[in-house]
């Protein structure tokens, strides 16, 4: 019996690391990354309250946001190529004119 | 019960007349544009002949109420102020000066103006005017003759500044209105002054109320400071020391306005107003003296300028200055009579000489410098006439209409204080002097304008070519000749005291505190012929100086120097004028109320408000830096404040 | 006693991984302890019963997800990552507002969750059960994101995708 604050704990560490990756870090694909790290931390908070309630709609709705970060990743990842093919360069610092 | 003279008709029909040709004529042609004009000044010509006519059967002073007006407060201290007319025998003089001789210049104008631009604008104006003159006249309360008082000042700064193209007619204007509205600060005390101590504005019930108080000998009580403050107004309007400064300056406009605003009607409007008023200044003999001391001053400051003058238009606007001076010693002395006789005559000969003086302008193409002009008697022999027909009534001549009504108030000054009459007689001299000059140097002598003739003329009148001086059409002729058997025929209605009988009611035998005595017919005979001799006296000094030895002024202005360039300069008032006041109140102006509060505080503030916006959108332009990561970090942070307060929310 | 070790063995990996990934300088070391975090997410969804998104996170997330990110890392050659001078709000205010955020949330969750817990495969998540959600009361969004997916490819190929090059000139100019 694992009390539930546990779980969420653990969610919010891994949401907060997510954060400050975002904020800290330089190469575009880390921060996308970093993206990924918070929708899994809300993930396992959302399977943790389905289990303490007794809701499968939990389970069904981390399906779904894996569905969704998984177009978001695809086309995220293509903008970012995108990006690349323009500047050169993968540095969001240095990508911050709208003029090419 | 008189039925109703529908009083209100005599202003109104002008104010129709200014209406349609201000509206519509621009589109109409010339003669639709005088057509319109004349009808509607002849008629209200025709209804003052008519009010004439029927004067010996009316109940007099007949009121006629025409609208309600102005109803305030309530109970014991209402103030109720009508539209109303009053009709006095006063009333019935002006009404026939002021419509007929602005009939008589409305035709003349027809002709003077024919080539000039704006004439339905012109004859706009000048409809307009008589509606306020009339009004004036014609009001029955001091609220409504202070309407018909701005009205006049305000057809007159359109009418001087017709050419507004012209800078100097365009300030000119505004100089005449400017410095009217000074004097009408002091009628608006007076007004409220009077509303405050009498409830009423009404003449019939001001003056009642008036009639009751002793007369004030001594000191300055309430009726002093009114008939003061109403002098202070009587000064602006009808350019008496210090507020004569405008009228002169008035010559810029066209020269049938001169005629009929600053000689024959508006600048008269203040004696007037002193002599409807006269009820205060009976029982203000202070304010009397002022007034008479103020007037004879006046007199003879405006003649000595007048007689070094070169422009023909300024001399008349000086003499005009003159002649109302005459008219407020008249009235300060109690012969309220003696001035409006005055009054009337000047109406006559004034505004021929005007009248004549825009005729010999019209005949040397424009020129007004008197100094190119000359001989002009066998050219235009039939302006010739007239205007000596006027020369020698304003110089006070028998039996023409000036030498009755100078010489009553002469009189009348010698019996009030021989001082007053002595400076007349100087003035009158003095008056003959400078008249005959213009006389002679006008038309006397040799013509020499021809060297430089057909020079620029400001006025849009040199499509003459260079011609001789040729004469006037008929329309502008008549007039003349009109007016002429007026300055001829005029002062007899005053002799024999016929005139001061008829507006006796008015004015009341003895009533008033001035001490005077009688005089004994043996001194009148004698006064009059001291005038007579010092109208002749000028009369040669003129001839002397301008025909026999023409070198001689010269000589004499070389050797009055200094003081003679004063009297050239016009004794440097309007530059006084300038230092004192003027530029003062503009650097004030410009300082304090441009640059400190309009600049510095209200522009001030809108584009603070504006810079106030710039900076803190300069402030909150950073955070839109295109940098991925400082919009992250503000998503936090406001996440962060967003969750706290939340869960505040949440926990209270 | 066995569930408080295996949960806390994994919460451990799980943080490891994740303070690894905000350590490493280049982003492959990144992507691989995302990896880790993520199966050892997979392990705690399992503890608690959730089998079927346990097996999902492992062949979607770390499966095709992270291979996506570690293909484009290679594909545009990343390579360790530069010290820029970035952006002094995104540190100054950024990180401790987002501390301050998650330990508000983390406060206010425990606090009300109290001593509730859960135990070893609390909520089983047959593939059946779900299955027979997923087509009944949640086949809307269901159909709705296999549309999602259709324009996400749609989208990832059109903006991937190499840009044309002109034709090159001829020599005909003469």
């Amino acid at each position: 019996m694992v009390p539930i604050s546990y779980y969420l704990i653990l969610s919010g560490i891994l949401f907060a690391c997510g954060v400050i990756g975002f904020l800290i870090k330089r190469n575009i694909i880390t921060i996308f990354m970093s993206i990924e790290l918070m929708l899994n931390g809300v993930n396992l908070s959302f399977v943790a309250f389905a289990a303490q309630w007794g809701h499968l709609s939990g389970q069904i709705f981390v399906f779904f946001v894996m569905v969704v970060a998984a177009a978001e990743t695809a086309v995220g990842l293509a903008i970012i190529i995108a990006v690349f093919r323009t500047r050169e360069t993968l540095n969001v610092d240095q990508v911050n004119l709208l003029k090419l | 019960m008189t039925p109703s003279l529908h009083l209100w008709l005599i202003p109104a029909l002008p104010l129709l007349g200014a209406a349609i040709n201000g509206f519509f004529g621009r589109r109409f042609s010339r003669q639709a544009v005088s057509g319109v004009a004349l009808t509607f000044a002849g008629a209200a010509f025709l209804m003052a002949l008519y009010v004439a006519a029927r004067f010996s059967s009316l109940e007099l002073p007949y009121t006629e109420f025409l609208a309600h007006w102005i109803r305030s407060g309530s109970g014991p201290h209402i103030f109720v102020a009508e539209f109303e007319f009053y009709l006095d025998q006063l009333t019935l003089v002006m009404l026939l000066v002021v419509t007929g001789v602005g009939f008589l210049i409305h035709i003349y104008s027809v002709g003077y103006m024919w080539e000039e631009g704006g004439f339905y604008r012109f004859f706009a104006y000048l409809n307009l005017f008589m509606f306020f003159m009339l009004t004036l006249v014609l009001a029955g309360n001091y609220l409504q003759m202070f309407i018909g008082w701005e009205g006049v000042g305000l057809a007159s700064y359109l009418l001087i500044g017709f050419w507004f193209t012209k800078d100097s007619a365009a300030s000119a204007g505004k100089k005449a209105f400017i410095v009217n509205r000074i004097g009408d600060f002091g009628f608006l005390i007076a007004l409220f002054l009077l509303i405050k101590h009498f409830g009423s504005l009404n003449f019939a019930q001001v003056f009642t109320s008036v009639s009751q108080l002793p007369g004030e000998m001594a000191g300055f009580g309430l009726l002093t400071s009114i008939g003061l403050l109403l002098m202070v107004g009587a000064a602006g309007k009808s350019a008496q020391i210090p507020l004569y400064v405008w009228l002169p300056d008035a010559m810029e406009g066209p020269t049938p306005v001169s005629a009929l605003i600053h000689a024959a009607t508006m600048v008269t409007a203040g004696v007037y107003m002193v002599a409807r008023s006269h009820v205060i200044f009976d029982r203000a003999p202070n304010a009397l003296t002022v007034v008479a001391i103020i007037g004879t001053l006046t007199a003879l400051f405006a003649a000595t300028i007048g007689i070094a003058q070169t422009d023909i238009k300024k001399v008349l606007a000086y003499s005009t200055v003159s002649q109302l001076g005459y008219m407020f010693m008249a009235c300060g002395v109690a012969a309220y009579s003696a001035g409006i006789f005055h009054l009337m005559t000047h109406a006559f000969f004034k505004g021929l000489l005007f009248l004549g003086a825009g005729s010999v302008i019209h005949a040397v193409g424009g020129e007004q410098d008197m100094r190119k002009m000359g001989g002009l008697k066998q050219y235009i022999p039939i302006t010739f006439i007239t205007m000596s027909v006027a020369t020698l009534a304003i110089a006070g001549i028998w039996p023409f209409a000036g030498f009755f009504s100078k010489d009553e108030i002469l009189a009348r000054a010698y019996e009030a204080n021989p001082a007053y009459w002595f400076i007349g007689v100087t003035t009158a001299f003095i008056t003959s002097f400078y008249m005959f000059r213009l006389w002679f140097m006008t038309f006397w002598g040799d013509y020499r304008g021809r060297d430089s003739a057909g020079h620029a003329d400001p006025h849009g009148h040199g499509g003459h070519g260079h011609g001789d001086p040729h004469e006037s059409p008929m329309v502008m002729l008549v007039p003349l000749m009109i007016l002429a058997v007026l300055s001829f025929v005029g002062g007899w209605v005053g002799i024999g005291g016929r005139f001061e009988h008829f507006l006796a009611p008015v004015f009341g035998e003895g009533a008033s505190t001035v001490a005077t005595e009688a005089l004994s017919h043996g001194t009148e005979l004698a006064l009059m012929a001291i005038s007579l001799g010092a109208a002749g006296l000028g009369w040669y000094l003129a001839y002397l100086l301008y025909l026999k030895r023409p070198e001689l002024p010269q000589k004499m202005a070389d050797m009055l120097g200094g003081l003679y360039q004063a009297v050239v300069n016009k004794y440097y008032i309007d530059e006084i004028y300038a230092t004192l006041f003027v530029k003062p109140l503009v650097d004030g102006s410009t300082r304090i109320l441009w640059h400190g509060v309009d600049q510095g505080v209200i522009d001030a503030a809108v584009n603070d408000a504006a810079d106030g916006a710039r900076h803190v959108s300069d402030a909150a332009r950073h955070m839109q830096s295109g940098n991925l990561r400082s919009y992250a970090g503000w998503l936090a942070a406001g996440g962060a404040v967003v969750i706290a307060y939340m869960i505040w929310m949440g926990v209270r | 006693m066995l569930h408080l070790v295996l949960f806390l063995v994994f919460a451990a990996i799980c943080v490891a991984g994740a303070v690894n990934l905000l350590v490493q300088k280049h982003p492959i070391s990144s992507a691989l302890s995302l990896v880790v975090v993520m199966a050892s997410l997979a392990v705690e969804y399992l503890l608690l019963g959730a089998e079927f998104v346990a097996a999902v996170q492992v062949i979607v997330y770390a499966g095709a997800v992270m291979v996506l990110f570690v293909f484009v890392i290679m594909l545009l050659n990343a390579g360790e990552e530069e010290t820029t001078k970035g952006s002094r709000v995104a540190l100054v205010l950024g990180v401790p507002g987002a501390l301050a955020g998650g330990l508000l949330v983390a406060w206010v969750l425990i606090r009300h969750s109290g001593d509730k817990a859960v135990s070893l495969g609390a909520l089983p998540g047959y593939p059946k059960t779900i299955g027979w959600l997923l087509f009944h009361e949640f086949l809307l969004p269901f159909e709705v994101t296999s549309i999602l997916i259709l324009i996400a490819i749609l989208g990832a190929v059109f903006l991937a995708a190499k840009p044309e090059t002109p034709p090159a000139p001829t020599g005909r100019k003469g």
